[in-house]
Formats: C-alpha cells, sequence, structure tokens
C-alpha cells in the first residue's frame, strides 16, 4: 500500500478519473440518472473540455468529433439517453475513429429514477461495438483505459455499461497519474468519414472483418476472470450480478464476463465443459445467455433469475442455491410518496392544471409528479420532448391538450416539437417550467441559463426562441401568481394558434430560490378559521408542509420556507403570517 | 482489525443526515485499511422520502448491497424507517440503534394511514440488543436538532470494532467549523452515554 494513492469514489466518479487518468481531452454528456457524475467529476479536471451538451446526441457528436480530430474523448449518458444518440453510434461504427473514443452508458434495472429498464448492450452488439462491463468502482476506472487502447487498436468506438449499483456504490479505489497522450493530425479520408452509400458498404464489410479478427483475439484474461472451484456448478456472470455470486455462492466456480460483446467464447466454452450445470447471472436482459445459447451451450438463466427489476443478493442466493436467510420480518408501514419540495415552483402550474380539468401530455423531469395525487395533472409521459408533438396528436385526434415541459427538456428536444406544431397549424398550448436549472439530477446549467461547467457561457432566451419559431401567444408569468398563472393558461388555451406560457421562477433548492425565500414568515393556519374537510383547497397545492392535524389543515414551521402560496387559495383567510 | 465482514444499515428519512453518516462510517473502515463499500436506496424525493443506506466492511467486501439476514447492526434515525427495514437483522443476533423520534409519513398526517406502534417488547426478543436514543433531545440541547445523525454515530461507535481517534479523525475531516467542533461533541454525547440508552428488562 505504500505510495499507492486510493480514494473512497463512486463508479461514475472512478471511470471520470481513469478517463482523465487515460489522457481524455474531451468529454460531453447530457444529465441522466445513475450516470451524471462521470460529467460533473470530468468537469473538475482543468485539463479536460467538459460539456454539457444540449442532448446525448449533441453530446456523442461533440466528442466522436474531437476523437476524429484526434484526441481521446469521452461521452456519457443514462441508457435511455442512448436512444437519442443511436443515429450516431451505428455509423460511427463504420467510421471508426482516429483518437480514442468511449461511449459511457449507465441502465437503471429497477428504474430507481427512469421510464425504462431497456438494456444498452443490445445496442453494442447491434451496432457492431465492443462492450466492456465492469462490476464495482475499481473496474469502471480500470476498464476505461483499457477502452481507450481498445478504441484505438480497433479503429471502433468503444462502449461501457454501467449498472446503478456500479455507478453508484462508493469503493476505495487505486489511482494512477494521468498520461500523456500526443494529439494525432486529422487525416482527410472522404472514403473512411463520409459515409456515403459507396463509401458506407465498404466500410461496412471493413467492420464485419473487423469484428471477425477482434473475436479471434478475444481469449481469456482480461476479457473474463476464472475462479475454479470443486463441484459440478459452474457460473457465468457479468457486472455487479458476479460480485452478488462471489458473496452468496464462494464454493461455486466463476467466470466474470468483462467484454460483453462480442462474448470471448472459445474460454467460455471451455469453462462450461467441466460443469453439468451452468447458471448465466447478469443485470437486465438475457444478453449473454442469448449469446451462449447461440453457440450451443445449454445455460439457466432467465428461467431462474428475473428479467425484470435489480438483482440483489437474495435473488442471486435463491436462483443459485434455492434458499433464504433466516431474517426478522419486516412491518408493514406507511410508505412516503414522493412529492415535489416546499416552495417548488411548478406547484402553482398544476394547482392551475387540476382545475382546469385539460388533458395534459407531460414530459421528463421532476413535474412529473404532477401526475400524482393532489394532481393527477399530467396524463402522458414517455420520453424527453414527447409533451409537444404528443399533444399536437392528441389534437389531431379531437383532444385539445396541454403540453407541459421543462426549460432543460426544452433545449434537450422540445424545440423540434415545437416548431412542427407552428410549421403544421397546431393550436395547441405549451407550458415551459423555466425553473432555472436541470433540477432533477441535481442542478445542472442548460442552455437558458448559460451556466456551463467552467461558468458562464451564453444564455439563450427561451422567449426569444420561442417567438423566433412563430409563436405569436406568448405569457412569461410567476408560476407562484397562481391567478395571473391560471388566467394566462386559460388564455392560452382560447387562442386558436399556438400559444406559450412560460412559467418562471427558480427551483427552491437553488441558492437564487432560496434566497427569494429568505425573509418571508412562515405560514400558519388560524385553527378557528379553517372549516376543515368541506373545503382543505390548501392540500390541493400538494406542499409537503401543508398536512391535518385534529380535522384543520396545518402547517409544518419546520418544512414551511414562507413561499405564500397556500395563503392565496385559502378562501377563508385562515391561512396568516406573522 | 476485524476478521469478519460487519454490515451496517442506515433506515430513515431524506434530509436526516443518513448519507453523511454512512459517509463516515465508510471512510473510518477505509482509514482502517478495510474494504469498503456503500450504496444506497433513494426514493424520489429530495427531502421526505425514506433513505436506506448500506456500508459493508472487512478484509475483502464484493457486493454493494446487504442481503436480507446479514446486518450486524440497523441504525433507524426515524421509529417506523426502523421497522420498515427490520428484515435486514438476522433472528437473535442483530443490534438495533433506534432514534426515538417520529416523522409520521404523508398518508398518516392526511389521515388515511396510522402510524405504527413501536413494539419495544418483542423487538427485545428479537435482537441482541436494542438502543433507544433520545436523540433529538441530546442534538437539541447541544444546539441543533441536525446534530442527531451524529449522535447516533457516538452509540453506534460503541458496537463497531474501530478505535475513537479514527471517528474523531473523520469527523474532523468531513466537517468545517464551526460544525467540526459541534459534531464532535455530539459524538461524544453519543458515545458517552450509549449504556443508558440499552433497552432492559
Amino acid at each position: 500500500m505504500s505510495g499507492e494513492e486510493r480514494q473512497f469514489l463512486s463508479g461514475n466518479e472512478a471511470l471520470a478519473r481513469g478517463a482523465w487518468e487515460a489522457g481524455v481531452v474531451v468529454a460531453s454528456a447530457y444529465p441522466g440518472t445513475p450516470s451524471t457524475e462521470v460529467l460533473e467529476t470530468l468537469a473538475t479536471f482543468p485539463d479536460v473540455k467538459a460539456e454539457w451538451s444540449t442532448n446525448e446526441k449533441v453530446a456523442f457528436e461533440v466528442a466522436y468529433g474531437a476523437a476524429i480530430g484526434g484526441v481521446r474523448a469521452l461521452v456519457s449518458m443514462k441508457h435511455v439517453g442512448l436512444n437519442v444518440a443511436a443515429d450516431p453510434l451505428f455509423t460511427s461504427a463504420y467510421a471508426g475513429v482516429n483518437a480514442g473514443f468511449v461511449i459511457v452508458v449507465a441502465d437503471d434495472p429497477g428504474m430507481h429514477s427512469s421510464q425504462n429498464e431497456q438494456d444498452s448492450r443490445h445496442y453494442a452488439r447491434a451496432a457492431r461495438i465492443p462492450v466492456l462491463e465492469p462490476a464495482d468502482p475499481q473496474e469502471a476506472h480500470d476498464f476505461v483505459l483499457r477502452a481507450f487502447e481498445l478504441s484505438e487498436q480497433w479503429d471502433l468506438p468503444v462502449m461501457i455499461r454501467l449498472t446503478t449499483r456500479v455507478a453508484h456504490t462508493r469503493a476505495p479505489v487505486v489511482l494512477g497519474p494521468r498520461r500523456s497522450i500526443a494529439k494525432r493530425p486529422f487525416q482527410k479520408d472522404w472514403r473512411k468519414y463520409v459515409m456515403i452509400p459507396a463509401n458506407a458498404r465498404r466500410r461496412h464489410i471493413l467492420l464485419e472483418e473487423k469484428i471477425a479478427r477482434f473475436r479471434e483475439t478475444i481469449k481469456g484474461s482480461p476479457w473474463v476472470d476464472v475462479w475454479k472451484k470443486d463441484g459440478p456448478v459452474g457460473v457465468i456472470a457479468s457486472g455487479v450480478a458476479a460480485r452478488y455470486v462471489q458473496e452468496v455462492a464462494p464454493h461455486f466456480s466463476l467466470l466474470k464476463v468483462n467484454l460483453s460483446w462480442p462474448v470471448p467464447i472459445q474460454v467460455i466454452r471451455s469453462f462450461a465443459a467441466s460443469f453439468q450445470k451452468i447458471f448465466v447471472v447478469e443485470e437486465g436482459d438475457p444478453f449473454i445467455e442469448t449469446e451462449l445459447r447461440a453457440a450451443g451451450l445449454p445455460v439457466h438463466g432467465k428461467e431462474v433469475f428475473p428479467k425484470t427489476g435489480e438483482l440483489t443478493p437474495e435473488i442471486v442466493r435463491q436462483g443459485l442455491l434455492g434458499t433464504t436467510l433466516p431474517h426478522l420480518q419486516p412491518m408493514e408501514v406507511p410508505g412516503r410518496p414522493p412529492a415535489l419540495c416546499t416552495g417548488c415552483p411548478h406547484t402553482g402550474v398544476f394547482w392551475a392544471l387540476s382545475l382546469l380539468k385539460v388533458p395534459v401530455t407531460g414530459d421528463i423531469g421532476c413535474y412529473t409528479l404532477g401526475a400524482l395525487p393532489p394532481y393527477q395533472a399530467m396524463h402522458t409521459t414517455i420520453d424527453m420532448g414527447a409533451s409537444i408533438p404528443m399533444a399536437w396528436g392528441m389534437e389531431k385526434a379531437g383532444e385539445r391538450a396541454v403540453a407541459v415541459i421543462g426549460d432543460s427538456t426544452f433545449f434537450h428536444s422540445g424545440i423540434p416539437g415545437l416548431i412542427d406544431l407552428v410549421y403544421n397549424q397546431g393550436h395547441g398550448t405549451v407550458i415551459i417550467l423555466d425553473n432555472r436549472t436541470t433540477g432533477m439530477t441535481g442542478h445542472q446549467g442548460h442552455p437558458g441559463t448559460g451556466q456551463t461547467p467552467q461558468g458562464k457561457g451564453k444564455e439563450i432566451d427561451i422567449e426569444a426562441v420561442v417567438r423566433a419559431i412563430g409563436v405569436d401567444h406568448v405569457w412569461t408569468v410567476d408560476p407562484h401568481d397562481l391567478k395571473a398563472t391560471k388566467r394566462a393558461i386559460q388564455q392560452a388555451l382560447q387562442t386558436s394558434e399556438p400559444s406559450v406560457v412560460i412559467a418562471r421562477r427558480p427551483c427552491a433548492l437553488l441558492p437564487e430560490g432560496r434566497a427569494l425565500y429568505r425573509e418571508n414568515p412562515h405560514r400558519f393556519v388560524e385553527v378557528e378559521k379553517c372549516v376543515g374537510e368541506r373545503c382543505f383547497s390548501c392540500l390541493r397545492i400538494g406542499c409537503p408542509a401543508i398536512t391535518v392535524r385534529e380535522g384543520r389543515a396545518w402547517i409544518d414551521a419546520v418544512l414551511c420556507v414562507g413561499c405564500g402560496v397556500c395563503e392565496q387559495v385559502c378562501p377563508y383567510g385562515a391561512i396568516v403570517h406573522a | 482489525m476485524p476478521e469478519k465482514n460487519h454490515h451496517v444499515v442506515f433506515a430513515g428519512v431524506g434530509g436526516q443526515g443518513i448519507l453523511t453518516a454512512s459517509q463516515i462510517v465508510a471512510l473510518v473502515a477505509m482509514k482502517e485499511g478495510l474494504d469498503v463499500r456503500k450504496s444506497e436506496v433513494k426514493g424520489l424525493s429530495q427531502r421526505g422520502g425514506s433513505v436506506v443506506s448500506f456500508v459493508k466492511f472487512g478484509p475483502i467486501v464484493y457486493a454493494p448491497l446487504v442481503e436480507a439476514g446479514t446486518a450486524d447492526v440497523l441504525v433507524g434515525f426515524e421509529k417506523a424507517e426502523a421497522l420498515r427495514w427490520l428484515h435486514y437483522l438476522p433472528p437473535g443476533q442483530g443490534i438495533m440503534i433506534v432514534n426515538d423520534f417520529e416523522l409520521p409519513p404523508i398518508p398518516v398526517t392526511l389521515g388515511h394511514a396510522t402510524y405504527p406502534p413501536f413494539p419495544e417488547k418483542d423487538l427485545q426478543n428479537q435482537l441482541a440488543r436494542l438502543y433507544k436514543v433520545p436523540a433529538k433531545e441530546i442534538a437539541e440541547d447541544l444546539g441543533s436538532s441536525l446534530l442527531m445523525n451524529t449522535v447516533l454515530l457516538g452509540v453506534l461507535s460503541r458496537v463497531l470494532p474501530f478505535p475513537v481517534f479514527r471517528w474523531e479523525e473523520v469527523i474532523g475531516e468531513v466537517f468545517v467549523e464551526p460544525y467540526r467542533e459541534r459534531n464532535l461533541q455530539a459524538f461524544h454525547a453519543g458515545r458517552d452515554r450509549a449504556e443508558e440508552f440499552v433497552v432492559t428488562g
């Protein structure tokens, strides 16, 4: 241990540190749980040009351009972000790289903070891109160095697939120094980089040949790790699943797959030959399992382990050993459903929408909570940027809907939808919840704020963008002014041309949001004026500070930030402040 | 240095300082030269959601999550949350350190559910030891209820195999002044009075 530097890092932080050690020069991302900290950490290194891009496709292309331009580059995103970046992904495998190019994708089995649990490894196979699967923070650090070498050696983009328990687990990580990697010159080579059909046909053949040659080289370490034990059972596992196997069944032989595509089939085949029964344990889809079955190996996988949710040691023990450890019984305890924060700017908009009873197409962000009680004022949530085109589609179906989209999401993929609505002469109403940040992922800047990891970039004015697109009916309101907010939405709904309401107020957790309330007195309820169950208008705001005590509304003075929204809705003047 | 792995589960409500507490334990273990894993289950809410954090340490640790029935200690920052995650403790051998403090979930405050009673007698029979800690009162006496989590760490320090100087070192690094001194006081208040909080009889 002497002289060796160890730090206690999350998988994302360790991966970022490994990329820095690998000499990465350009890094880009759009924030998304569980991937966000990769770029946040890279942005702390002054010798890395790190940016929050407007979306994952843009982030991919920025990093890929840098790699073709001759410096090592990395792009990171969550699994659903890879859908957005899928277009350049496929063709980048044809064109190849110049300097190393690594794509980090963090899957979210169990959907801690996602709308689906798709398995990104399918993309690697479909695009013919090697994918490495680290199992813990140390491997996240080590594998990224290997990924850059692989990328340059084979002239291919290389993917690293994380899952939530690799990305967010913290562990001691042994660090190394930054390597000095010389910039490669950009060589104009139109047959390699210009994917017109004549060139792409040639490049596709070259890609398939390259992968066939690569398969021949992947024989043992470092593509797999093997622990041989006595006994008739062998286990093949990847990522964090392998760590659960090591913990719950240390007496089983284990082959840990580090390269999930192309699978190192020769070494797996010779491992499998020594056992009567072979299990495959992996988070997500039966990906490695399918590859092994296709190669004729009789393995047991997702008929034993669930296809849905994330793995746990209990699930792995049950699948491998058929047992459960004795444990105490948990007690039935009421849940703690998620709620918008006290002082959240979104409350005012959802309060108004819940009264207007209009269909609402929603989007991805904290404001998706508008779908829950007490508002129940969001009726679709599918993917980033979907709200505006889906409202337009609803209109074509004869349903006048309101689209609700966040500020960061508007820049991510809302703008093409709004242009489509205007161009095709829809009538729709769009509410842009401008809370001056990318809130749900922990306050990253976006074009509307002008904030970049390095400080101040160019701020892009949402209202100017909306007007430039051709929307003539635009209201900018403070969503905590309930009357003005409701009136603006009502007026917008009566307009027979596209209309936009920009509800602008900083997130209550931002310093500038907190500053708005710093001097504000806490609200409280005058019990004798509150009529209780007959009214409870204040509960419709959905503020976590307002609850019921002895049949009357009650405001928790510790939670209340003094935003005063509740005071506006009480018809009896029972909510007051000192 | 412990020869076996220890698993500690921290359960509570977002905003109670659970992740800071689990980070301190993880750093103490790391500075003692041990392998460590720390992992969390968090709801979508920044505040007010149910939070559970796992710290595992020992000569070699493989996996991030604690398996049901393998926790040595469950630290409940709130009584209902301690009961929610009880299954991490094995029958008869576990230690529970519970903050004698209730934060009713929203369904309870809205009258849609009732706050669960704390089955102290049953728990005594199912546990090796139960500490019931008036951490809020102790923290408020020291100047701020925010010190609750460090008071609980002081009690936890009595059941984990680490020297007191290591705890002091890490708490000193994690908090900046003026919080450093107050957190060290809170830690020692919990540690010095731990025996008082053991539920007996």
